[in-house]
């Protein structure tokens, strides 16, 4: 188990490595200096810029630089706001953002489960068809497709939900539901197939046979057993709503981290787009790292130091 | 009554038991089937693509998903050749048109043809599903068969390197080829490919690992047969069914993410078209009412994504060898 962990978390910090580096890099191959489509500045002007943001430096001493930053959570400078600094925006965009993905991933993982057990429960019912037809539906529709028509339907023409900034519970019904529609049909499914599994156990049986009650049997013995698979897609899906949220908080004009990203991205601001990226993939293989250790302390059926294969 | 029909049966069953050996000889009827005939197989043999085929076809959602797609696919052939006008072509005095006989899905912010554009997209997307989806498997086959094959040290080093690659995050890494190499039809391909191979690959080598220990590949070895040609022969046959399920995965997955990626303004460029394009145009169109612009890419990008997913569900059913009767 403890060899396992460190294998696992020397690959993150290769991977954490591998993810600053690439990014590093291939922002400096990207064409052109980030100043020459700004404003017609003048030579020195431009220098003094290159100067500021250690652009004039040899590219090793300028990756050592930017390697050093990242090790003390230094992401750099924003380049079209001048005088903000990706930490800034972090601050003032990622607890807006991780809220709102902590909700979608909670009511994800809450309303998939759910769905997923009814429909494993009544196998070939009519609420096994509608819990599939929702799956089905849920990762047909892509997400920005889903927070349009919610937009559409609820907020203009029946005008329940409020949509634009993140200020009221109300406002963050709709842009949750958008986020939460893919990783819950995707749990659904999961959840449905490995409850169908469990449910033809011998161990359940027994249950049966013991005369437990129908409710304890199935949250005790089936549900814990059932959720293991699910447990290792979180961090896949914490991904996806990661990601998700980017168009998200981009259509519902909400100012989290993804917004800031977009921005970034249409603006070419080099320095976000690369703090931003090094910062949310340093998030996400921390998440993966967890969840697979989670996952081995789950399940003792697994012995984690076997090799693999 | 019940009771007497059981006591019926049994005792004519019995009947028949002890009196088999006194019955009169008409009573038997010679076997026609005789000498080589006798050893013939009666149900006809099928392949495992033949049993797999049967299979699917009893599938009532996966064939709507496959029918979907053919139909949906011939459209993307034949759709801008038949529409009446341009996809690129503006017409400035018919701007923001609803549906009509003329203009069959409308017009849409600049007077282009919905209809056209709609195919014209699907080209796009439906391209850069199977090109994506193509590529990840020739390198995932290539890469994976190897480690799976070759085991030992090989397959450590190169598992080691997947791992690694695996925790990428997917999307991130792609928005940041795209902002590198600028957006296009064959950078957003690159891009998707980059890292996407390496779920295939994981999944070529698991399949790869547990069949070359099985007996006919021992047996192929025994004769002399070149490893390239265990791989080709014996391996990859095996392997396709899981490959199939993948690739029905990876399409929608690579369909999704230009989507994506294009509504962000990092897939194709103006003036052509592809479903996330449109859907991003329609986004500002539906708050005026021009709900058409919106509706036609959405839906056919769900469409989309729905017949692949039923089949992908239909085939996994029909090519798991363990479901065989």
């Amino acid at each position: 188990m403890v060899k396992y962990i460190l294998r696992r978390f020397v690959a993150m910090i290769v991977t954490l490595w591998l993810i600053v580096t690439l990014t590093f890099f291939l922002m400096h191959l990207a064409p052109g200096s980030p100043f020459n489509q700004e404003r017609n500045t003048s030579a020195s002007v431009q220098e003094n810029l290159m100067e500021h943001y250690q652009l004039n430096k040899p590219i090793a001493i300028q990756y050592v630089h930017y390697l050093n930053n990242i090790l003390h959570f230094d992401f750099g400078e924003s380049i079209t706001l001048p005088g903000q600094t990706v930490n800034d925006l972090l601050s003032r965009g990622f607890p807006v953002s991780f809220e709102l993905g902590m909700l979608a991933l909670l009511v994800a993982v809450i309303s998939g489960i759910i769905l997923g057990v009814l429909a494993a429960l009544k196998h070939n019912g009519i609420i096994d068809y509608i819990a599939m037809t929702i799956a089905v539906i849920g990762i047909s529709v892509p997400n920005f497709i889903m927070a349009t028509l919610l937009i559409q339907e609820l907020a203009v023409n029946w005008a329940i939900f409020p949509t634009a900034t993140w200020a009221t519970p109300m406002h963050a019904v709709l842009p949750t539901v958008a986020l939460a529609t893919g990783p819950m049909a995707i749990i659904a499914r999961l959840t449905r197939s490995s409850m169908l599994e469990v449910l033809t156990q011998d161990y359940i049986r027994t249950a049966k046979a013991k005369g437990l009650s129908p409710i304890k049997i199935i949250v005790k013995h089936a549900l814990r057993n059932a959720l293991l698979p699910v447990v290792t897609l979180l961090g896949t899906l914490t991904a996806g709503i990661l990601t998700g949220s980017f168009v998200i908080e981009k259509i519902f004009a909400i100012p989290g981290m993804g917004k800031y990203f977009v921005d970034s991205i249409n603006s070419r601001d080099y320095f976000v787009i690369m703090g931003t990226t090094v910062f949310y993939s340093g998030f996400l293989i921390i998440m993966l790292f967890l969840v697979d250790i989670a996952y081995g302390v789950l399940d003792p059926r697994i012995k984690l130091h076997k090799k693999e294969g | 009554m019940g009771l007497r029909e059981k006591n019926d049966l049994m005792s004519d069953e019995g009947h028949t038991l002890t009196s088999l050996s006194e019955a009169p000889d008409h009573l038997f009827v010679a076997k026609k089937r005789m000498g080589k005939e006798a050893e013939a197989v009666v149900r006809p043999s099928l392949t495992y693509w033949q049993d797999a085929w049967n299979r699917l076809r009893k599938n009532k959602l996966a064939m709507t998903g496959l029918v979907v797609l053919i139909i949906l696919i011939l459209l993307a052939i034949f759709g801008p050749i038949i529409s009446l006008h341009s996809a690129t072509k503006q017409v400035f005095t018919d701007q923001n048109l609803p549906p009509s006989k003329t203009y069959w899905f409308g017009t849409d912010a600049l007077g282009r043809d919905m209809f056209a554009r709609t195919w014209y997209g699907a080209r796009i997307s439906l391209f850069v599903g199977f090109m994506a989806a193509f590529i990840d498997l020739f390198i995932g086959v290539i890469y994976g068969g190897i480690s799976g094959y070759k085991g030992g040290k090989v397959d450590s080093v190169m598992m080691r390197i997947v791992e690694i690659l695996y925790g990428l995050p997917y999307l991130l890494m792609v928005i940041l080829l795209l902002v590198v190499m600028g957006p296009g039809l064959s950078t957003i391909i690159l891009a998707l490919t980059v890292t996407g191979w390496v779920g295939m690959a994981r999944i070529v080598r698991g399949q790869v690992l547990q069949i070359k220990n099985y007996e006919f590949v021992l047996a192929s070895k025994t004769f002399g047969t070149k490893t390239m040609k265990i791989i080709r022969k014996n391996l990859l046959p095996n392997t396709m069914g899981t490959i199939i399920v993948q690739m029905t995965l990876t399409i929608p997955s690579a369909i999704f993410s230009e989507a994506f990626l294009s509504f962000l303004g990092l897939g194709i460029q103006p003036p052509y078209a592809s479903w996330g394009m449109m859907a991003n145009d329609g986004l500002s169109a539906i708050l005026t009412g021009f709900w058409w612009e919106l509706f036609f890419p959405a839906f056919f990008i769900s469409l989309t994504m729905y017949a692949f997913n039923v089949l992908g569900d239909g085939l996994q059913d029909a090519l798991d060898p363990k479901l065989r009767r």
